[in-house]
């Protein structure tokens, strides 16, 4: 694990295609299976579980524990991050991105039924979501440190060298400087929370896992690409997302 | 962030340079054996530019930032203006101290203008005043504040960068600035610039300025004194550069001085410092022949026809004067001349590039002051020579200052 999770796609060219375009191809892939399965309505399957209704609530569902999941990944890890690349912080850091390592390294079913047991079988959304966010913290977390550890040395020198304070050269010229790793991670982690997401349907917190689960168990195809590909199109649509923060959140006169 | 509890730099110094001691100060690294400094003792006059040079490794720079507190000294006691720095604290006292380094160390998330006026912002400046200072040390660099002001730093040269990094060291006016090797890293023309832009400043500011280099040339450039530094900064000589010059104190400083220690001196010498020699003159329209009987039948005696304003025109023989009928056309045209603000190698160089080897010497409105051949030159290096002998057992620190600034 000595990667970093970037997105920088190499040219400056091909990203600007990319964000253009990505919306563009989800909402057509939306589109497409919507209209695919409309051609189904007689089928009772497909009347009964593709409502307008439904898809909003499963969608909004997932959506919001991918949301909730980005909030407390930023809350935790970027602390977290800035913490372990102080110098005294050093030695404990290894462990602590081990046991981040440990974290994703879980399968993430494995981790939501973990975290349901150890609830005594609670369910609910809290229950789907911070196992999630323990399973996506790794690469904000990482990127945060890799962030501010990649700061040229000079610079907070040259910002202690004219008298700024430690905080002040930290939250000055450190963190603004790490900016766009901290995004790159963030980007990472929530196309992961959207994906793992599908699964919180196993500990009762919805989202569109439950058309897919649906879909196979009845094996109905129609139910489950809708399902598949609506969670498809919400991790292109955060990763576009991302992507937009990056290119506009990143501190000017870095790009 | 305002911090109000001190004055601001200007208020107590004026900005104009103060002394700084050291006193025995050592740097000990926890788990090495030898000291990284090991009791250096130096003062530095409040207004002069002392250079400290040496080999890397040397703890030159390990020296100079003990000056700001960055490292720590192990012991000893430094003051600056007479104020014990260890008893300060360290944020406030660097930002009374303009700090210059290598690639500039600008923050490229910031525009140039939040870049130097980040010391004045942090003393707890207005909005207003800070942004009129900021233009003003723009200026004073030589950027135009309205063009630059809102640029990033990756919109800008080496060369404009390492100028915003020195506007930056000298935003809020500190009485004293260190500079780590500012212009390391860019190109050699550029650097010569940024040279002499540094000594026009500092002719105008009397900072007291700590420089660091590994570049002699540079240092005897720079410095009103130099500090040749060994082994764990120990002081082999402390002088100004025209003593280290004509006498190095052992073997080391001789070897770092290098090559071409007599052609360094002429650098340090202006033309107006030596006294002219005098030609024969003639305005152009005089008679060839009067022109021809003044320079006279001494072999290479030459004359120098002038224009109306005094102006040189031509170097002209006897001989050649005889064989025209105007003396706009006698000899050889003159085509270089040096100034009195020249140094000595300036003129060795148009002493060398002359046919006759004579160089001649224009004032400011181009009129004939002088010349300047080969003997002056050979005569100023002997006596500077004869002047610094006498100190031959190379005790450090002990010539004055006073022979380097007949120049000012």
């Amino acid at each position: 694990m000595s990667n970093t999770f970037t997105s920088d796609s190499g040219s400056g060219g091909a990203e600007r295609l990319r964000l253009f375009a990505q919306p563009v191809v989800a909402a057509a892939l939306v589109v497409g299976v919507l209209a695919f399965a409309y051609t189904q309505r007689d089928n009772v399957i497909i009347a009964r579980n593709v409502t307008a209704s439904t898809l909003l609530t499963l969608t909004w569902q997932h959506f919001l524990i991918s949301l909730a999941v980005a909030v407390i990944v930023v809350a935790i890890a970027v602390p977290l991050g800035v913490l372990l690349s102080r110098s005294w912080a050093r030695r404990v850091s290894p462990l602590v991105i081990g046991l981040a390592n440990i974290g994703q390294a879980a399968p993430s079913v494995g981790l939501l039924v973990l975290f349901f047991l150890l609830t005594n079988g609670t369910t609910g959304f809290w229950i789907a979501t911070l196992p999630i966010a323990v399973y996506a913290l790794l690469p904000v977390l990482r990127n945060t440190i890799v962030g501010l550890q990649q700061v040229d040395r000079s610079l907070i020198d040259a910002g202690r060298g004219i008298g700024m304070s430690g905080a002040k050269v930290l939250l000055s010229v450190e963190l603004p400087l790490s900016v766009p790793f901290i995004l790159a991670g963030l980007r990472t982690a929530l196309v992961l929370a959207v994906g793992t997401a599908s699964l919180a349907w196993f500990v009762g917190a919805g989202g569109l896992g439950e058309l897919i689960d649906t879909g196979y168990k009845l094996s109905n195809w129609t139910v489950l690409s809708v399902g598949a590909v609506l969670a498809m199109a919400l991790a292109l649509l955060v990763d576009w997302l991302g992507g937009l923060a990056e290119r506009y959140l990143s501190p000017r006169g870095l790009r | 962030m305002a911090d109000n509890n001190m004055p601001a730099p200007e208020d107590r110094t004026n900005g104009h340079g103060v002394e700084i001691r050291l006193e025995e100060v050592s740097k000990r690294y926890p788990g090495q054996k030898l000291a990284a400094v090991e009791s250096v003792s130096m003062t530095i006059p409040a207004g002069e530019t002392v250079v400290l040079v040496g080999p890397s490794g040397s703890g030159k720079t390990t020296t100079m930032r003990m000056i700001n507190r960055l490292i720590e000294p192990t012991s000893g006691r430094i003051t600056i203006g007479g104020q014990d720095v260890l008893n300060l604290d360290p944020d406030k006292l660097r930002r009374e101290i303009g700090y210059s380094i290598q690639q500039a160390g600008l923050f490229p998330h910031m525009t140039v203008g939040e870049n130097v006026g980040m010391v004045p912002s942090l003393v707890g400046w207005s909005k207003q005043r800070t942004t009129e200072r900021v233009d003003e040390m723009l200026d004073l660099v030589g950027l135009d504040p309205a063009e630059y002001r809102k640029r990033y730093p990756r919109q800008l040269s080496g060369g404009q960068q390492q100028r915003v990094g020195v506007a930056r060291a000298l935003a809020a006016d500190p009485p004293v600035l260190l500079m780590d090797e500012p212009f390391g890293a860019v190109d050699p023309i550029t650097r010569g610039v940024l040279q002499d832009e540094l000594m026009r400043l500092q002719a105008d500011l009397g900072k007291t300025i700590v420089f660091v280099t590994h570049d002699f040339d540079e240092a005897v450039k720079l410095g009103d004194r130099i500090a040749v530094l060994g082994e764990r900064s120990k002081i082999l000589q402390y002088d100004t550069p025209d003593a280290i010059l004509a006498n190095p104190a052992d073997d080391t400083v001789a070897g770092f001085v290098g090559a071409g220690a007599a052609l360094k001196q002429l650098t340090l010498r202006r033309v107006r410092e030596i006294e002219l020699g005098q030609v024969q003159t003639a305005v152009v329209d005089e008679d060839p022949g009067a022109m021809r009987d003044r320079i006279g039948t001494r072999r290479g005696a030459i004359g120098l026809v002038l224009d109306h304003r005094k102006r040189p025109l031509r170097w002209t023989t006897a001989r050649e004067a005889g064989a025209v009928s105007s003396l706009a056309q006698a000899g050889r045209p003159v085509e270089d001349s040096v100034s009195p603000a020249s140094t000595l190698q300036d003129a060795l160089e148009a002493i060398l590039t002359d046919d006759d080897g004579v160089a001649v010497v224009t004032g400011s409105r181009g009129e004939y002051i002088g010349v300047v051949d080969i003997d002056t030159v050979m005569t100023t290096i002997k006596s500077l020579r004869e002047e610094y002998a006498d100190d031959s057992n190379g005790d450090s620190g002990s010539t004055g200052p006073d022979s380097a600034e007949a120049s000012s």
